[in-house]
């Protein structure tokens, strides 16, 4: 096992368990604070894999920007006036079962099927190398993504707009 | 030498697995709105690794194109939910079943 190995597992594991702890909180801040560590892990794993440019997207945007506005919003309304109260348990003991099923199909698939055992080698993708890939092979869905962005500031800033008189 | 490629999508998978659990069984709906995160950036570390995988940059650009897919979702779906919130007071999505 090479030390990058031992780095994909420890990342992993830091993963999963922040992702598990997160999804389980009750607090909506910790939820945040827990998800910041998953999303910084995955920027680490990002690294690892050769794309060091998605990596520190990755932190400004997912770990930055978005969970930002969700702290934003947690802190914003009060949410601690109100209790949470799970769905019962009966109605989504189906869901985690099928679930399990799921996953450990998906396990069994993943290390059975031929071309997964390919062990991945260390490459590295330069920033530059991958700027002209992504302007000269991907241009319009660029233009098409900044479109998408501008009609979401302006519904997000039509929808968050106070009204003077609520009669819609 | 990483590691097999099946490992990297056993973690994608699980990642998957736990924003759908995050989506079904919380009922507040700035949790579902997590579990969506989650599940897309499970999806992104499949994508990466498939990158490496095949020397390939298409899937590291994917990556990007999730990104700016899952801000644009956030803002609109923070406004959202706040513009439920302030008409009724609370982010149970069983509490909304007003038509009005």
């Amino acid at each position: 096992m090479t030390l990058y190995a031992i780095i994909f597992y420890v990342l992993a594991a830091v993963i999963v368990v922040t992702t598990g702890l997160a999804i389980t909180r009750r607090n909506l801040v910790h939820v945040v604070v827990y998800l910041v560590f998953s999303f910084f892990g995955s920027a680490m794993l990002f690294y690892l894999f050769g794309a060091p440019l998605l990596a520190v997207l990755e932190v400004i945007i997912y770990a930055g920007a978005i969970m930002i506005l969700f702290l934003f919003i947690i802190m914003m309304v009060k949410t601690e006036t109100f209790e949470e109260r799970l769905f019962p348990f009966r109605q989504w003991l189906p869901v985690a079962l099928i679930g399990v099923v799921y996953l450990v199909i998906g396990a069994l698939i993943v290390s059975s099927a031929p071309g997964n055992q390919v062990m991945l080698k260390i490459a590295l993708a330069r920033p530059e190398a991958f700027g002209e890939y992504l302007f000269q092979r991907h241009w319009l869905a660029i233009e098409i993504i900044s479109l998408l962005l501008l009609v979401a500031l302006v519904g997000a800033l039509y929808l968050g707009r106070k009204k003077a008189e609520d009669d819609i | 030498m990483i590691v097999p490629f099946g490992h990297v999508l056993i973690l994608a998978g699980i990642l998957f697995l736990m924003g759908i659990f995050c989506v079904l069984v919380r009922r507040n709906l700035i949790m579902m709105v997590l579990g969506v995160e989650i599940m897309l950036n499970g999806a992104s570390i499949a994508f990466v690794a498939a990158a490496l995988r095949w020397q390939h940059l298409e899937g590291q650009v994917f990556v990007l194109f999730i990104l700016a897919v899952a801000a644009a979702e956030v803002s609109v779906g923070l406004a959202l939910i706040v513009y439920a919130y302030r008409r009724t007071g609370s982010f149970d999505p069983a509490r909304y079943n007003l038509l009005k």
